[in-house]
């Protein structure tokens, strides 16, 4: 009962009056540097770190922590509300929640995200508290191999999917995997895949112009196509009655999403290399493969939006473990939160609990205090949103279009990037019109780059020997699992063959 | 040319009688400065820049901001071509380690003259120590050598990407000592310093700075330093030097200016650097991440240069490169 000691003696520090303020103004924030397409928590911490020389480091952290936790809420709105992903944590949230958003359900997809994110930062918090010391070291446990082991779980996860054109989505993961070995490579050091010499690409191929193409420009140009410009956004309505019915769909329809999101995603955040958005990505291929009716996700499915923004929330708790128990970040965010305590003279590592525990239980006290207002002010917000909706498409479209342009500059400050990202945006809309799904190229350059170089890595361990993803003890059972999955589909296949012949 | 160089003295010569009369500037940035790092977000370099960033906001020392950009890709090459191609050479600076000398070396096809780039100031250099996890029961440098020679080429050291800073001191041990290692790259020293805590590797050549958690928490034990002198730390840890090896190895922290920088720019950037190094701020922090200092003036910093590239092209020479 000493940890609950702690984390009361931690919220009331968050409670005090200037921690509390910075609080509520960090999470106002990161809602809406979240919201903004290619703004992220990423930019939001980095941009506001040399603010938190004002105040004593541990309001300083709480801060950051705030607009951390409130850009991970904001990321889904303009991923539900325009499409565009608001940033990369949120991409899967485009999934289902821009066509609930079509549908007319906009308010049913903000409040299940807001809710699912509560819940998935909630589950994050006691999981962290009450087991921080015993996970730092299962996250010590994964080395290359393992990491790897997982990487190829999440491919399984959207391969091994029934419904999809199965064909069609291993084509998709290909060309993203390709896309992921732009650039520079990690272990010989030399360029790759350096198209036409064009000095843009030797940075990579950022995840947020493909996204933001593929899901800004793609989605408003498919839009257009199919309803020649006419739609006006359906008649979305705001109510309190509306938010309590619609909270009440969104968790009945999205609690096995939530619950993935919640643990997959913390699980997924502490480990060093991960982060939120694969942790999103990867809860939701698993809430679909687990759902009765997987064919409803990506078509509006409140589980498609739960499931990525519980994850989210839980991942970037999550990612705060490695970071204060291991000095090593779990995400980009938590990179630039960590050179913050170093520049505050805290030394994140092993010692941290015990050296400065006021400082860390005032932070994940705060963490909780955090998502509550994030989930209140969330919601408060909610009609500002649906009212953008309304506008007349011929509104709308230019205002994406400026966005997507604006959010795919902000990722790189690269003109470069501006017109791959218009590249994208039209080569996604050709891929929808043959029925190409998109969502496995986005994963395989979110997951590309760690798959590969904990590939190699792991044969180099092995001097090449692939029995090390199998006889690990950690790493076995994982890589079993991805395979059988993959080959899910296939025994299907040859079982219907089977029935098929037969009848015959 | 001749004018050139002429100016450059000048502007050096200003410098310092700038620091010492405070006589007003000619340069002031016109917008925000591009603050490359030569690393990825969380690394060594990084955590470096983002101080050296904070500590400029904090006393308000310029009038724009200094915008960090990561640019690791490559083990530097990314940032290097970034430098070359900078379109606005007068806001653009970068913070190097030690692949500003590897990296055009061993990758001739970058075309990178690195004399062409614009010497700001050199802020410190960070030693290497070798690390191994305390569960190994290795305590000296010797039974070290014992164990890598029974492995027999399945001794397994982890490090970040071939060709820098530990890549090099690592192979520099096989060949002084007669090992054979098996060298997994990461991306980063602080991925590296996890992966020995979780012995996923054996051993790592790691900046003290990146191991200090580690080594605190009784994870890691040091065995050898690369350093000139014992360091303070680590008082009880010997260095190659006096194992008879005349070898040491720095990774320089270090600010430089895009090719092309202007001379006024350049005062202007030296003079900000060094404002920043006296900082009592700077002072802590290397005496706390067991940098050791080292203050080299524009000109002093291009004769480091040049010895560097020559050391680095001797070291890969040696090794066979």
């Amino acid at each position: 009962m000493e940890i609950l000691g702690l984390l009361g003696d931690g919220m009331w520090l968050s409670l005090q009056p200037l921690n509390l303020m910075l609080i509520l103004i960090g999470v106002t924030l990161g809602l809406f540097i979240g919201a903004m397409p290619g703004l992220g928590s990423v930019n939001g911490v980095a941009i506001l770190l040399p603010v938190t020389f004002l105040v004593p480091p541990g309001s300083a952290i709480i801060f950051l922590a705030a607009i951390y936790y409130g850009a991970m809420y904001g990321g889904a709105i303009s991923s539900i509300t325009l499409g565009i992903p608001g940033a990369s944590t949120a991409v899967a949230t485009t999934f289902d929640g821009r066509p609930l958003a079509l549908n007319g359900r906009a308010s049913l997809a903000l409040v299940t995200a807001a809710i699912a994110s509560f819940i998935g930062g909630t589950v994050a918090n006691i999981l962290f508290t009450l087991f921080a010391p015993v996970l730092a070291s299962v996250a010590l446990n994964f080395g290359p191999p393992e990491i790897f082991a997982l990487m190829l779980l999440a491919f399984a996860t959207f391969v091994g999917l029934g419904g999809d054109d199965i064909p069609k989505t291993i084509f998709s993961i290909c060309i993203g995997l390709v896309f992921a070995a732009v650039g520079f490579d990690q272990i010989s050091g030399a360029p790759r895949l350096v198209f036409f010499d064009i000095s843009g690409f030797l940075h990579g191929i950022n995840f947020l112009v493909l996204a933001i193409g593929v899901y800004g420009i793609g989605e408003m140009l498919w839009t257009l196509d199919s309803t020649r410009g006419k739609i006006t956004s359906s008649e979305a309505k705001m109510s309190f009655k509306g938010i309590v019915a619609d909270s009440k769909e969104g968790m009945k329809r999205g609690w096995k999403g939530t619950t993935v999101g919640s643990f997959l995603g913390f699980f997924v955040g502490i480990l060093p290399a991960a982060g939120a958005t694969p942790g999103s990505l990867m809860s939701y291929g698993v809430t679909k493969m687990i759902a009765k009716n997987p064919q409803e996700f990506g078509k509006g499915h409140p589980g498609g939006v739960a499931a990525p923004e519980a994850a989210n929330n839980s991942a970037s708790t999550g990612s705060m473990l490695p970071m204060l128990t291991l000095g090593i970040p779990g995400s980009p965010t938590t990179a630039i939160l960590l050179g913050g305590m170093v520049i505050w003279g805290l030394t994140p590592g092993p010692r941290m609990f015990v050296d400065q525990s006021e400082f860390v239980w005032g932070l994940i006290g705060s963490f909780y205090v955090s998502n509550f207002f994030a989930l209140a002010i969330n919601l408060a917000f909610i009609p500002l949103f649906i009212w953008m909706l309304r506008m007349p498409f011929t509104v709308l479209a230019p205002l994406i279009f400026v966005l997507s342009v604006v959010g795919g500059f902000a990722a790189t400050r690269d003109m470069h990037d501006v017109w791959l990202m218009l590249g994208f945006g039209l080569g996604a809309f050709f891929l929808r019109k043959f029925d190409y799904p998109l969502a496995p190229a986005v994963l395989a350059i979110v997951l590309g780059p760690i798959a590969e170089p904990t590939l190699r890595q792991s044969l180099l361990l092995s001097s090449g020997d692939p029995a090390i993803f199998f006889n690990r003890p950690i790493a076995g059972p994982i890589t079993i699992a991805a395979i059988i999955l993959i080959l899910l589909p296939l025994f299907k296949v040859i079982r219907d063959k089977m029935r098929t012949r037969n009848a015959a | 040319m001749k004018k050139r160089m002429f100016l450059g003295l000048a502007g050096a010569a200003a410098m310092v009688l700038s620091s010492i009369g405070g006589s007003a500037q000619a340069f002031e940035p016109t917008k925000p400065i591009d603050f490359v790092i030569m690393a990825g977000a969380g690394g060594g370099a990084d955590q470096i820049a983002r101080f050296i960033q904070s500590v400029a906001e904090k006393k308000d020392l310029t009038s724009r901001p200094l915008v960090p950009n990561n640019k690791g890709g490559g083990s530097g090459a990314e940032a290097l071509i970034a430098l070359k191609g900078a379109s606005d050479p007068d806001h653009t600076i970068l913070v190097t380690l030690n692949s500003f000398f590897a990296t055009p070396l061993r990758q001739k096809a970058l075309d990178i003259d690195i004399q062409t780039f614009t010497p700001v100031a050199m802020m410190g250099v960070d030693p290497f120590v070798l690390w191994v996890h305390k569960d190994s029961g290795i305590t000296t440098f010797e039974q070290w050598l014992e164990t890598v020679k029974a492995a027999n080429g399945e001794y397994v050291m982890g490090g970040t990407g071939k060709g820098q800073e530990d890549s090099t001191v690592i192979a520099w041990m096989e060949g002084a000592y007669d090992l054979k290692i098996k060298y997994i790259p990461y991306d980063g020293g602080g991925a590296v310093a996890k992966d020995l805590a979780g012995q996923q590797i054996m051993a790592s050549v790691n900046n003290p700075a990146e191991a200090k958690g580690f080594f605190e928490s009784g994870d890691v034990v040091p065995l050898i330093a690369f350093s000139d002198e014992r360091m303070e730390a680590y008082p009880d840890v010997r260095t190659v030097k006096e194992l008879g090896n005349d070898f040491s190895y720095y990774n320089q922290r270090a600010v430089v200016g895009a090719p092309g920088m202007s001379d006024e720019a350049a005062a202007y950037y030296q003079e900000l650097f060094k404002t920043i190094y006296d900082t009592a701020e700077w002072q802590e922090y290397m005496a706390s991440e067991s940098l050791s200092p080292l203050w080299l003036n524009a000109e002093e910093q291009t004769a480091y240069w040049a010895t560097q590239v020559q050391n680095h092209k001797d070291l890969f020479a040696a090794m066979g490169e």
